[in-house]
């Protein structure tokens, strides 16, 4: 069974915890004692429908300011596939949550409130969906009750939408669905109020949706983690190197190289669990074995000969930064590429996006909290990369503070 | 009975035994926090799956609340020595009698809490800087929010709102002295995953989980199990009945659930079709609606 992972941006007033909550609720997901316990909070609040939203608004400071403010994580089944909701806060000061949470998702939900037609939350979902590049986006028109199901509001919205994401640069799928959640209608059957959309229902939508199509046929970039010796009788001399295949596929007979020593050998075994296999596919947890001993560490990655692979130590990135105390040029941090962790200085800036305008800025003197934009970055010794268009499993970074020691923020190398 | 296909998601394998390795290698003393129930004996199976063929580098942490399932210490030991890996346990009458905590009284009483205060002492005295547990996202909305990687302050406290950004597939376990990480490598599973992972890698349970014979008493509309622990009250009357258990914690704490599934194929129908939650069973969760986040903020796993 495969996996699809989602991520969702919305604030609680386009009804996005509904949605989530409708989905979870038609598909069966919710056990009676969830549901009893919702169905007694939403009658405490003196309401007379059974708030699905508080199915997700999970956190006691968010039960109190009524908003949702980190990344929740939510999880349904169906016979094809099981799904992970990535769900996050749409207001700007939560940008970095909105990146978190999409981080790991193929597709991602922009809810819109069909009353309101599209906002700034709307452009900066799609901003962020553009900047990571994701496969899909779905534009989920919501409140389409609240419209008399008008399908000309439904139409200006689709123009609106697609108007921006030709401005932003949205390479990806846009695809839109007019949605009445708290109703379900279009969510899981298709709506008999809207007899104009003949479309498939959201569900169906993501049920049909490919996952990881592309990766398997990235070039091979295996990330060594550790160094696998088991120093015992029957495994004397074993020698295996464990990490993980973030593309491509690699297979026992291959000839590799290791970078950075630039070594040269060729795939002994592959251990994928306790079994050995023969041809690995990218995502995969592996042990690998080679022929020849050669010196390879935690850090280093291991690719396949005659396929191209490139060397960086200065380029520009879009980068996200994360942290309340703003970020100035010449400053240093550790970065972090796949496992590999070294020092890195930011240069330069060039450009930032306001998030609340999606406008560029340019003269740029630092980076606040949440603020998207250009930097240049030297790394103390080279890394082996890939741009993030080319290979976003092998070009993104993270830069972590060495005083702090947090996550400060991320990156995704652009061109060098 | 009609052939089950396979339904795990092997996504979820390969994503724990990344995390697990990360642990191995961005922290100089880990351990893996043993309770006994499915969910560390799943992380169990992938830590030795990490490692395969080499051991697992790191030892298991267990506290003793001394009122475990006597099959679950059993359990604990088998592993112990079927995997070769070091068991270390810690128990809460030894808080007790120390007088760090005061055991709760009333029928209510459980040692749940009292667990927190002699997990944060072993971390301290065993130097652990991560501890790896079984805790999902789906079980409850507090976990819903917690990062695979949890940096836990001196007094093992969590704070939500300063949680790290989490990007990609990236983990940063650098950590401040007196810091601590707790690490959940099954966070994106569900209890049928977790399930259907036992059945088709073949992993040995608790026998407690099977359907069997046990004397329990009615309370609460939840049948617990009768055992010395368990303070009850005149009209509190043990009477036999067939049940198995959905999660295995404390005997005071944990509920068992009328069943006849004494396979895992059936075991797995039951859940499918269950009506109530895993921690539905788990009385420790009632107390109030916010009852597991507050718990972690002090420190609970």
């Amino acid at each position: 069974m495969d996996v699809l992972r989602i991520a969702t941006a919305g604030s609680v007033d386009d009804g996005k915890s509904t949605l989530i909550g409708r989905l979870l609720y038609d598909t069966k997901s919710i056990t009676k004692d969830k549901l009893e316990a919702v169905e007694a909070s939403s009658k405490r609040k003196g309401l007379d429908f059974v708030d699905l939203s508080l199915l997700t608004d999970g956190l006691i400071a968010e039960r109190e300011q009524g908003i949702t403010i980190d990344v929740a994580h939510i999880y349904f089944a169906t016979e094809t596939r099981k799904y992970i909701i990535a769900d996050t806060p749409g207001h700007v000061e939560y940008t970095r949550n909105m990146i978190t949470g999409a981080s790991n998702a193929e597709a991602s939900i922009v809810l819109v409130d069909a009353r309101n037609g599209v906002s700034e939350q709307t452009r900066r979902h799609l901003f962020i969906s553009s900047l990571l590049e994701l496969e899909t986006v779905i534009v989920a028109v919501n409140k389409m009750d609240l419209v008399n199901f008008d399908e000309s509001v439904f139409n200006t919205i689709k123009e609106n939408v697609e108007g921006i994401a030709q401005k932003i640069g949205f390479k990806g799928s846009l695809h839109f669905i007019p949605l009445a959640a708290k109703y379900g209608d279009n969510v899981v059957t298709l709506s008999e109020k809207m007899p104009w959309y003949t479309d498939k229902p959201l569900l169906e939508y993501l049920e049909n949706l490919p996952v990881h199509a592309k990766d398997e046929n990235l070039p091979a970039r295996f990330h060594v983690q550790s160094v696998i010796r088991p120093h015992s009788e029957e495994y004397h001399d074993f020698r295996g190197y464990a990490g993980k295949l973030v593309s491509g596929t690699i297979e026992v007979g291959q000839k590799v190289i290791a970078l950075p020593s630039l070594r040269e050998s060729t795939v002994k075994a592959i251990y994928s669990g306790y079994e050995k296999v023969t041809k690995a596919h990218a995502g995969e947890s592996l042990n690998i074995e080679l022929v020849d001993d050669i010196d390879i560490s935690r850090g280093n990655t291991l690719v396949i000969e005659g396929a191209p692979y490139q060397q960086v130590s200065t380029f520009t990135a879009k980068l996200t930064w994360m942290s309340e105390q703003p970020l100035t040029a010449g400053r240093t941090f550790l970065l972090q590429h796949g496992v590999n962790r070294i020092k890195a200085k930011v240069l330069s800036f060039g450009h930032v996006i306001d998030m609340n305008t999606i406008e560029e800025k340019s003269e740029v003197r630092e980076f606040k909290l949440n603020d998207i934009g250009e930097v240049g970055i030297k790394t103390a010794k080279p890394i082996f990369a890939d741009l993030y268009h080319d290979n976003p499993h092998n070009g993104a970074f993270i830069l972590i503070d060495e005083y702090s020691n947090n996550t400060v923020a991320v990156g995704f190398i652009e061109s060098i | 009975m009609s052939e089950q296909k396979n339904i795990f998601p092997r996504e979820l394998e390969h994503e724990a035994i990344y995390i697990i390795r990360e642990v191995a290698a961005q922290f100089e003393r880990p351990a893996l926090l043993f309770s006994g129930g499915k969910d560390s004996i799943t992380l169990v199976q992938l830590a030795r799956k990490a490692f395969y063929p080499a051991k697992v580098p790191f030892p298991m942490l267990h506290i003793d609340t001394g009122h475990n399932f006597p099959e679950t210490i059993e359990f604990r030991d088998w592993l112990a020595k079927e995997s070769g890996m070091q068991l270390i346990v810690r128990y809460v009458q030894d808080s007790i009698d120390l007088g760090k905590v005061q055991e709760e009284t009333g029928k209510y009483a459980s040692r749940n809490m009292l667990q927190t205060v002699t997990l944060l002492d072993a971390i301290e005295e065993l130097k652990f800087d991560a501890c790896i547990g079984g805790a999902r996202r789906d079980e409850e909305k507090a976990r819903a929010k917690e990062r695979i990687f949890s940096v836990r302050d001196d007094f093992g406290q969590w704070d939500a709102k300063k949680q790290r950004p989490e990007l990609f597939d990236m983990l940063n376990g650098k950590i401040n002295i007196g810091e601590n990480v707790r690490v959940f490598p099954i966070s994106n599973w569900t209890e049928l995953d977790v399930w259907s992972y036992i059945k088709e890698d073949g992993i040995p349970i608790p026998s407690i989980y099977y359907s069997h014979e046990r004397e329990i008493i009615e309370r609460d509309g939840m049948y617990w199990p009768a055992s010395p622990f368990l303070n009850t009250t005149e009209d509190e009357v043990p009477f036999k009945a067939t049940v198995r258990f959905r999660t295995v914690g404390d005997m005071t704490c944990t509920a068992a659930v009328l069943s006849e599934a004494v396979t895992i194929d059936r075991i797995i129908e039951e859940i499918k079709e269950a009506t109530i939650s895993e921690r539905g069973a788990r009385i420790d969760d009632k107390r109030s609606e916010a009852a597991m986040e507050k718990r972690k903020q002090v420190g609970y796993f």
